[in-house]
């Protein structure tokens, strides 16, 4: 499996590390409520299929989240994490 | 008071030559981490120029310019090499001394490439890698910088408690390679 860093270019998977569902950067406000945290904190999808999460690039640093299907095992597209909409 | 003896990273290591590939040390001092901090890149770059002629280099490159170089070290770090920071720099970005925290091999010669295409999981094809190019990556399970210097030579760099298995991967790779050739 190859990811492409959104700053290096495309790598081999082993530079890489996983950091678990991209959904980690989509922090409810404070006063959201116990369901909305409840979601945040311990429930994940389980897709079979396209999922979001985040990589980190370890020899150079960089947060990235990761399109990629779990299926095909295909990456689809990358992009920093400081530029996802929030 | 004790007086004690400084040594190199890579002092009684280096040189390696096996077949035509040979392994010297480079020292790399002042070198400083520049860090800029949020909005402030623009008043870096200037301010990198005015003073030592270099700019701060995009993602995966690296400018020198009269003995002075900058690498591009990451997500919005570089390291500039062989002059100090100019002191506007102070209050615009994280400046930290780095002179003596790296060990730096430079690998060259005919088949340099291969040596290092045998432990470094980027393509080093001129084509692909020119002269100037750098890449954060790995020498095999260490992580290094990688810096293409000229057509047959790089620079690889790694923490500095990791020089002896850096001369010992590079010193493996060249004696697989030049006994290929033989």
């Amino acid at each position: 499996m190859r990811i492409t860093c959104p700053l290096c270019g495309t790598r081999d998977r082993r530079e890489f590390t996983w950091q678990g569902d991209a959904l980690a950067i989509h922090r409810p406000a404070r006063d959201a409520g116990p369901e909305a945290w409840d979601n945040y904190i311990h429930l994940r999808e389980n897709p079979a299929g396209k999922t979001r999460d985040l990589w980190y690039h370890d020899p150079c640093g960089t947060w990235a989240v990761a399109e990629r299907d779990t299926v095909t095992h295909a990456v689809h597209s990358t992009t920093l994490v400081t530029e996802v909409p929030r | 008071m004790v007086k004690l003896i400084a040594r190199t990273p890579l002092d009684g290591l280096t040189p390696v030559t096996i077949g035509t590939v040979t392994v010297t040390e480079v020292t790399l001092d002042p070198m400083t981490m520049i860090a800029p901090f949020k909005n402030q890149l623009a008043k870096v770059d200037a301010l990198l120029k005015a003073g030592d002629g270099v700019g701060f280099p995009a993602p995966n490159r690296m400018e020198s310019s009269d003995g002075v170089r900058i690498l591009w070290a990451g997500q919005g770090r570089a390291l500039l090499i062989g002059a100090d920071a100019p002191a506007g720099l102070r209050g615009l970005a994280a400046l930290t001394d780095q002179a003596d925290a790296s060990a730096c091999a430079q690998i060259s010669g005919a088949g340099a490439v291969d040596a290092l295409a045998r432990l470094v999981p980027v393509d080093l094809r001129l084509s692909h890698f020119p002269v100037g190019q750098t890449a954060r990556t790995f020498v095999n399970h260490m992580a290094a910088s990688v810096t293409r210097t000229a057509p047959d030579a790089f620079e690889v760099m790694v923490m500095r408690s990791m020089g002896q298995t850096l001369i010992h991967e590079l010193t493996e790779a060249m004696t697989n390679i030049a006994a290929r050739n033989a």
